[in-house]
């Protein structure tokens, strides 16, 4: 069988996440592997999530977006709203765990749509900072968000709690407070399914009429629109699929931790997904997993250096990008790994 | 573009060896119990983690040079994100903690102390005062008063003085802390006839101006201004208020503890301010006197109650230790069993009041607290 390029680099990242989940999974269920590592391993899983999803937008559809742990957020406080009001009503929790991504990313794609009917039609700097507000908006509408479930169904207030519940009711969604005793039913297999899912969804679109199409206006918008191609409706394709796969990534985290709130999914977050991109190559996911994989455990293997910890993982992301832009380096390894002869573009 | 991925891929690669090897794995020393406990080392809440970790090492160092019962101590910093609490918990766990001080701050409290629960590993946090923390988990207990707590005590001691009448309240909405003091406030303000004339909010981005927030305390009439929320933006709003020349009565609660410290600001301004607490750095018995010496010694500033909490934590821990003769050797979950039956009966005297005593069901502490007015830079208990 013939692979070009492209499918070959494919079928590398699915070969590589599976076989980290079974090394993983397999050191995990014989007890060899530390609590510190077992602990990271489902975030690790959400965060390549958000890092594949941030890079569609940023890489194949080539628009800056600092706003995407806004995404995240919305999908965590969803996905967690509907694992609670199920818990009485499905026992088996990676059912309700499917659902609960499922509502996070829907739910998450649907403010992503909402968002971008105006922001899509900006460009560059422009939606980078729309984005940004986004992401700050977010953030204020779930800190004074109350949400409540009682016997006449779910109540909603905004600023202050007057949702009055009845005495059987419970107030899932607390304010600044966040939700508090949250069942944790995520687990590493469902971040691995969830991981393979998006990454074919993303290849299948960047492989596909759509994907080119995409790719075109990335790289010249004007071009793309001069032969016909509606520029808004491929961006918001791009957009709304990156926005619900942040959203599953937002439910999985979320439901990883009894806690959460919506300070979490702050701009230090967007930024911190965007390093993942950026360090992992545009456009490249399998680079985008490496880093969100290595720059979530890096902070914890630095724990040895105590209070110079924060300080190396700078100079260690620093010297990173500079390595990686190297000429020198670049030259030197090139002469020791032979180029293959098939020559594709850049995506 | 192929090669720098390529470079990339394998750099990165390398570090993840690099990474996971640095990972250890579980070791048990020998002849000492190991304390562990998660807090802001670095980061906008570090003062709080810093104090604690202080504070509980030096109690530790203390009990040490007694002889008999031995503690060893490790903080590991969460940066005051759940998230980051939970990976210094297991860090913890590796290196094979056998007591928890669980975490400074609430929310990661929140999170660790589910972990803790799962894993029995016995906790008390110092400073963390959500309800949440300890709420459904028999191994985990507070040294710190609840947050609704505060909120109850502050109403009733403002009308039980008399400090003033018409109340307004600045609170920060996006914070755990803040709005729960403000929500129990508010219900006990109406109990007690308290007037609440002025009920404004501030949040993270704009916690820099109060003068929308001072002006509607002012133009209201307001003697006495309830400020539920850390001392950092407490000393915005005594600075600003004196600006425009607005002098009522300050009322603050724990959080605002910290302010004498505060780099920059001018504690004249502090004057007059009246906090309910439960320790008072400047009290003269022999106890605090002691410990606050030997903070200041090795640290070079008062300490604040949070380090006295802490410094309590750790000798209740002896004291609970030494009446069930736990040893270095014992397993975690057969000290959690030891520690939860001392606790439940116990009464601990410590910095932060005398005759403490916790609820079984709830981890809670049930302690007097105090009301301080801060007088020439010193805190002065008010009888």
């Amino acid at each position: 069988m013939k692979l070009n390029n492209t499918k070959r680099k494919n079928l590398l990242t699915y070969a590589v996440v599976t076989v980290c989940y079974a090394v993983f999974q397999m050191l995990s269920l014989g007890g060899n592997l530390s609590s510190t590592l077992k602990g990271m391993l489902v975030p690790i899983c959400a965060y390549v999530v958000m890092a594949i999803s941030l890079n569609l937008t940023v890489g194949v559809l080539g628009e800056l977006s600092l706003g995407h742990a806004g995404f995240m957020s919305v999908g965590a406080f969803m996905g967690v709203t509907a694992a609670i009001s199920l818990q009485n009503v499905i026992v088996s929790a990676p059912l309700r765990l499917a659902i609960a991504l499922i509502v996070g990313a829907v739910f998450a794609g649907i403010v992503g749509f909402l968002v971008g009917i105006p922001v899509l039609r900006l460009n560059g700097d422009y939606l980078a900072i729309v984005t940004l507000a986004f992401g700050e908006i977010i953030k204020s509408v779930f800190n004074n968000l109350y949400l409540g479930l009682d016997s006449r169904g779910f109540r909603l207030s905004l600023l202050e709690d007057r949702t009055n519940l009845h005495e059987d009711g419970r107030l899932i969604i607390a304010g600044p407070m966040g939700i508090g005793g949250i069942e944790k039913i995520a687990s590493f297999t469902a971040g691995f399914v969830l991981i393979l899912i998006c990454l074919a969804v993303i290849f299948h679109l960047v492989n596909s009429r759509h994907g080119r199409a995409i790719m075109a206006i990335r790289d010249n918008r004007i071009a793309a629109e001069s032969v016909g191609l509606p520029v808004t409706r491929y961006k918001m394709m791009a957009f709304v699929t990156s926005a619900a796969m942040a959203g599953a990534a937002g439910a999985l985290f979320a439901l990883n931790y009894s806690t959460v709130v919506a300070n979490k999914f702050d701009f230090n977050t967007s930024i911190l997904v965007l390093v993942f991109v950026v360090f992992g190559g545009l456009g490249n996911m399998l680079g985008s997993i490496i880093a969100a994989a290595t720059l979530t455990i890096l902070p914890e293997a630095l724990r040895g250096f105590s209070n110079y910890r924060m300080l190396i993982y700078a100079i260690v992301l620093v010297l990173v990008m500079l390595a990686s832009n190297n000429e020198q380096l670049r030259s030197m390894l090139s002469r020791i790994i032979p180029k293959r002869k098939e020559h594709t573009h850049d995506a | 573009m192929k090669t720098t991925r390529k470079i990339l891929s394998m750099l990165m690669a390398l570090t993840m060896i690099v990474a996971l090897a640095a990972i250890g794995g579980t070791a048990y020393a020998d002849g000492a119990i190991k304390i562990g406990g998660t807090g802001p080392l670095t980061g906008g809440a570090a003062i709080y983690g810093n104090a604690v970790k202080n504070a509980a090492q030096i109690a530790v160092d203390e009990i040490n040079a007694q002889g008999g019962l031995q503690f060893e101590l490790r903080y590991e910093d969460d940066q005051h994100d759940a998230e980051k609490a939970v990976n210094a918990y297991n860090t913890l766990k590796d290196w094979g903690m056998q007591i928890s001080l669980s975490s400074v701050t609430s929310k990661p409290a929140e999170a660790t102390s589910v972990e803790a629960y799962t894993d029995r590993v016995f906790s008390i946090t110092p400073s963390a005062s959500s309800t949440a923390t300890t709420e459904g988990k028999d191994n985990v207990y507070q040294m710190c008063f609840i947050d609704p707590a505060q909120g109850t005590m502050a109403a009733q001691t403002i009308a039980a003085k008399g400090f003033g009448s018409k109340i307004a309240v600045i609170w920060k909405n996006d914070d755990v802390y803040s709005s729960g003091i403000h929500e129990t406030f508010v219900a006990e303000a109406a109990e007690q006839g308290l007037e609440i004339v002025s009920d404004t909010t501030f949040a993270d981005g704009n916690n820099t101006d109060f003068s929308v927030q001072i002006a509607d305390a002012q133009s209201k009439g307001a003697d006495l201004v309830f400020l539920p929320m850390y001392y950092d933006a407490a000393s915005l709003i005594l600075t600003q208020a004196d600006n425009v020349g607005y002098y009522p009565a300050w009322f603050g609660v724990d959080g605002m503890d910290g302010i004498l410290s505060l780099e920059g600001f001018d504690t004249d301004l502090a004057e007059g301010v009246y906090l309910l607490t439960p320790f008072n750095a400047w009290a003269t018995d022999e106890r605090t006197a002691a410990f606050v010496a030997k903070y200041q010694e090795l640290y070079n500033e008062v300490p604040n109650q949070f380090a006295a909490d802490a410094y309590d934590c750790v000798y209740a821990f002896a004291q609970a230790c030494e009446a069930a003769g736990v040893s270095a050797d014992m397993s975690r979950e057969e000290i959690c069993e030891a520690m939860i039956a001392q606790f439940s009966t116990m009464s601990f005297d410590g910095l932060t009041g005398s005759g403490a005593t916790w609820d079984v069901e709830t981890g809670r502490v049930t302690k007097e607290p105090i009301v301080v007015i801060i007088t020439d830079g010193i805190y002065v208990t008010v009888d």
